[in-house]
């Protein structure tokens, strides 16, 4: 393989999944710039190593290397504080809409619904964001992010829950604004 | 099935991760069931709230472009620093085989050196003495002896009678050393016997050369063309006594 036509070819494999790559790390860091240096960073990696790379989905190879890269970074400015712990809750996992305020929800507006998903602990933020943006299955997801499918599912359950209950916390809130300000 | 199961199961229902037996049962309990059915709804609500698409982040078009610039530069940098030097491994590895192989060739097409010859002239005097095939032609006459050499071997070794000066010749023998049949002379002082190798040399004049082996006393030394190896288990004085005469 000349090295013209590596370059070429990891184009080919590597930039197609360009969008979902700087997705999952702008959702994971949080600001654009550290973002845009970390997907640069991880497919420059991806391309040093790219003669490890022996066909296989090539978009979970690409985010598997992003995702990594975000963690190392994380872990490096002490942002990701709490990974040992988040799997210990196992009583949240159970799911409960039955409130009835929830019913508003498919009035929320996309500023809040942001808001709420940058809350929610990395962990739990990565599997919705897998799930509900790159539309990846549980065993696509428990690949990029290395643990059994048991746990994404949990995580995923337990992260929705979370994302729920922000939601309508906020909803609520935002109606009683709304009913004191018209009162 | 039950609240609990449902519940259990309602988010891989949700995302097509149950199989269908278990997918239709869960089917069957939202519609008998409000609540779960009121559960199920808002997880999809959920779902289609995230799943908007206003959600993304789209890449900034600079990011394409700086990542297929450092990935050239990456590229570039690369083809200096690792293939150049390959380049050089390359040929030093080639300079190397070329090495190796002069190397093996000379040894082939070389004359084995003293020291192989050494052990061969060792063993085949030991041989000699086991295999009951000490002589070819017996014989105390050297009018004999070297005579019978004639049409065996491309060359005449000198045979000297030695036994006025106490070393009597018992007889000659072909044999093998170097990769060529050779001409043994053996000759007898008291109960020792002294093999004498003989084969033509293209080497100038060598001086006697002493040396012992597995106890053996060695003598080699080259005269007029012929090199001769000495060896016996008789005192080295002795030898170099009878190596003087024949070389007279």
């Amino acid at each position: 393989m000349s090295d013209q036509s590596k370059v070429v070819r990891f184009e080919q494999i590597a930039l197609p999944h360009l969008a979902a790559a700087y997705n999952l790390a702008r959702w994971l860091v949080h600001n654009d710039h550290d973002a845009e240096d970390l997907v640069q960073e991880a497919l420059l990696r991806a391309f040093k190593s790219f003669g490890g790379y022996y066909g296989g989905d090539p978009r979970a190879w690409v985010l598997t290397i992003v995702r990594n890269t975000c963690y190392t970074w994380l872990q490096k400015n002490r942002i990701l504080a709490h990974a040992e712990s988040i799997d210990d809750h196992l009583d949240e996992a159970g799911m409960d809409f039955a409130d009835p305020e929830t019913l508003l929800l498919q009035s929320v507006d996309i500023h809040t619904v942001r808001q709420a998903l940058q809350e929610l602990p990395v962990e739990f933020r990565e599997v919705v964001v897998l799930r509900e943006m790159e539309f990846l299955s549980y065993k696509e997801i428990a690949n990029i992010v290395d643990l059994p499918l048991g746990t994404v599912m949990s995580r995923l359950a337990r992260g929705r829950k979370r994302l729920h209950a922000l939601l309508t916390e906020r909803m609520g809130k935002e109606a009683r604004v709304e009913l004191s300000a018209n009162a | 099935m039950s609240c609990q199961q449902t519940h259990e199961l309602i988010h891989g229902f949700v995302d097509r991760e149950v199989d269908l037996v278990k997918s239709l049962e869960v089917e069957k309990h939202l519609l008998s069931c409000e609540a779960c059915a009121r559960t199920y709804n808002e997880l999809r609500n959920l779902q289609s709230v995230v799943r908007n698409s206003a959600l993304r982040f789209e890449p900034p078009v600079s990011l394409e472009r700086r990542l297929l610039s450092s990935l050239r530069q990456e590229d570039e940098s690369k083809s200096k620093t690792v293939s150049f030097p390959w380049r050089w491994v390359l040929a030093g590895a080639s300079l190397l085989a070329v090495a190796i192989l002069v190397w093996v060739f000379a040894a082939i097409s070389s004359k084995p050196s003293d020291d192989v010859l050494a052990q061969e002239v060792v063993s085949s005097h030991v041989r000699s003495l086991m295999a009951d095939h000490l002589t070819d032609v017996p014989s105390s006459d050297q009018h004999t002896v070297k005579p019978w050499f004639d049409g065996k071997l491309d060359f005449s070794p000198n045979v000297k009678d030695l036994t006025p000066q106490g070393f009597s010749l018992t007889g000659g023998r072909l044999d093998y050393i170097g990769n060529r049949p050779i001409a043994a002379l053996i000759y007898q002082r008291r109960q020792h016997i002294i093999n004498v190798f003989v084969w033509p040399s293209n080497g100038t004049q060598k001086n006697e050369k002493a040396s012992v082996r597995q106890g053996y006393n060695l003598i080699s030394w080259t005269n007029v063309g012929l090199t001769y190896w000495a060896v016996s288990d008789l005192n080295l004085a002795e030898l170099q006594q009878f190596a003087q005469l024949l070389q007279e």
